[in-house]
């Protein structure tokens, strides 16, 4: 086992009330991993639920929602992660990613696209030196079953090939069998092996099944190194929900709270509405605060919840309902 | 044995093959013709709207793919299931309009009738407004009728069955989906009307029908960028103004004259392109 590497955002400095003398947790064995995660209090299922049930009736008007719509805008990591993807497509998934709405230069540029590692360098040399990053799925994605080198050398070349954010996937076998310490391990790994490039873990939420096997895996990967958790890959039956989302936002904050470190968040399958996406904003501003309201600490994964939010935009905008061809396709 | 409670019905709206309350959650009171309480109704909002039309431009594709032949019968069945619930149609009438019994029962025959002349020229609109034009070159040129897409209809507010038929049944005929805002103030003939859809082989979403307050939905329909035409026969001295908002999203625009023979095919043609196709003269 080795001792955690240190992540550069403080979170005295963007108002998180820290105690004076922060513990940053450093884990030495798969003992002391499994003591600190028992230490951990369960999830209340009804409690968050309820609570997700309750915060989804709010209702954003007029020129809140139009801020939070390019807000949203703003954080979507636009994925393109699909068997049949070509550099054609890539390059109009990032021509769209940097001038999302051609005929309005007041709407903001997306946060990321995400791509196969093998279409990055591709990515990476449409965007030039524009804000947008270039993120990349890698260690197998979206299953994972390959050896730790295999997945090292996945991270490797798409850091190589000018990736700015690596998102992989944890061992979800070896966390339902118990082997926490083995899932601590490879991110450790993976977080080295990513240099500078920011780290994205993806807890696979649908594979996890229960609030508390979601929370333990939270707290694996923020202390093994993540700069990120994420909810899905968007490959299997049950993606991003509202109460996943809300038990990892309470992890991010109760981690931020006690060791003075911010991780973000990051949502992903199945967000295809505007009304989804700002359901979401509602929980991370109520629950991990609004320090989390920026493409910095949350993330939306999506492909078509772009298009959906530029229509409703436009709605706000001019008073009609937009054609949905009004916007490219991918 | 105790007395039997009476079974209330509720009239709510026709979208997607489905049968929804507003989404709003309000309803809005119905009197009959006499001034009595009648049915509490859906009261559509905006929102209710935007479903309708996202659930008619998906359907439209099933339905224009579909043989015109197929459409005809599919019309007729329509008209089959309006005859077999004929009394129950004829009360509604008479309760909405006010009329004698025999003028209702007049009325909704010819609403029935005008459902089966519609069901006949699904697969004659081509041969009418088609044809093929004659080209100086080995080819064939021929001008085809295509559906404009959904059609958004403003059910004439007197009538409460025979207009709404008129209205729907003609862009429905030549391949279009319909969105319609059913008459204010008698609205449940065609929302009865509007059922027996569901049982008659049409996909979900070809036919929608929204109860409320005209007032509050005909700009929304008029403006909305994602239908292609406009009857705005219902909509009284607010359809010049609907007409020039129909104007920015490049709207093809009907309104039903007082003066409009019945066998006139304006409505039929206001809701139709035309493609033009040119085609090599095999050997």
């Amino acid at each position: 086992m080795s001792i955690a590497p240190l992540r550069p955002v403080d979170a005295r400095d963007r108002g998180i009330l820290v105690p004076a003398v922060v513990s940053i947790p450093t884990i030495h064995n798969e003992d002391e991993l499994r003591r600190y995660l028992s230490a951990l209090s369960g999830v209340d299922a009804v409690g968050v639920e309820s609570r997700v049930a309750k915060l989804s009736t709010r209702s954003l008007k007029k020129s809140t929602k139009l801020t939070a719509i390019d807000l949203a805008i703003s954080m979507v990591d636009l994925t393109t992660l699909e068997g049949a993807d070509t550099q054609g497509r890539v390059t109009s998934l990032c021509t769209k990613a940097m001038r999302p709405d051609p005929s309005d230069l007041a709407v903001p540029a997306v946060a990321a696209v995400c791509v196969y590692p093998d279409l990055v360098a591709h990515a990476r040399r449409v965007l030039g030196d524009s804000p947008v990053a270039v993120a990349s799925v890698a260690t197998a994605f979206p299953s994972g079953r390959a050896s730790l080198s295999v997945k090292l050398l996945d991270v490797a070349e798409a850091v190589q090939a000018g990736a700015d954010e690596i998102d992989m996937v944890i061992d979800r076998g070896a966390f339902l069998a118990g082997r926490w310490g083995q899932v601590f391990d490879e991110i450790v790994a993976v977080k080295a092996a990513c240099g500078s490039a920011h780290l994205k873990v993806i807890l696979e939420t649908g594979e996890l099944v229960t609030y508390d096997n979601v929370k333990r895996a939270s707290w694996i990967a923020m202390l093994g190194g993540a700069d990120f958790i994420k909810t899905s890959t968007g490959k299997v039956g049950v993606n991003a929900t509202l109460p996943f989302a809300l038990v990892m936002l309470e992890a991010a904050r109760d981690f931020a709270e006690q060791t003075g470190q911010l991780v973000g968040v990051k949502v992903a399958g199945g967000i295809r509405t505007t009304k989804d996406a700002l359901k979401y904003l509602v929980v991370v501003n109520e629950t991990a605060g609004a320090t989390w309201l920026t493409a910095e600490f949350f993330r939306f994964g999506a492909s078509s919840l772009l298009n959906d939010l530029l229509m409703q935009r436009l709605k706000q905008r001019t008073g009609a309902y937009v054609r949905p061809d009004e916007f490219s396709g991918d | 044995m105790s007395e039997r409670l009476d079974v209330k019905k509720t009239y709510k709206l026709v979208v997607n093959g489905a049968f929804p309350r507003s989404e709003s959650g309000r309803s809005y009171q119905v009197v009959a013709a006499d001034g009595k309480f009648l049915a509490n109704v859906a009261q559509a909002s905006r929102k209710d709207l935007r479903e309708a039309v996202v659930a008619a431009r998906a359907a439209q594709i099933k339905w224009w793919n579909a043989t015109a032949y197929n459409r005809g019968q599919v019309l007729y069945r329509w008209a089959e299931m309006a005859e077999s619930r004929r009394e129950e149609l004829v009360e509604h009438v008479q309760l909405a309009e006010g009329l004698k019994k025999k003028d209702a029962q007049l009325s909704v025959a010819r609403a029935i009738d005008r459902i089966v002349w519609y069901s006949g020229w699904t697969d004659k609109v081509t041969q009418v407004l088609g044809g093929a034009n004659p080209v100086a070159g080995p080819f064939f040129n021929f001008s085809l009728p295509v559906p404009s897409g959904v059609i958004g209809v403003v059910a004439p507010q007197q009538s409460s069955l025979e207009g709404f038929v008129e209205a729907v049944a003609a862009p429905i005929c030549v391949g279009n989906a319909v969105v319609a805002l059913a008459s204010e103030l008698r609205p449940t003939p065609a929302i009865v009307l509007a059922e027996m859809t569901a049982t008659s082989d049409f996909p979900g979403g070809v036919l929608n029908v929204l109860t409320g307050f005209t007032g509050e939905l005909v700009a929304p329909l008029a403006t909305h960028e994602d239908i292609d035409g406009v009857d705005l026969t219902g909509s009284g001295e607010l359809s010049d103004e609907l007409a020039r908002l129909a104007a920015g999203s490049i709207k093809r625009v009907y309104r039903a004259r007082a003066n409009d023979d019945e066998n006139s095919l304006r409505q039929l043609r206001t809701f139709v392109e035309t493609s033009t196709v040119w085609h090599t003269i095999g050997q």
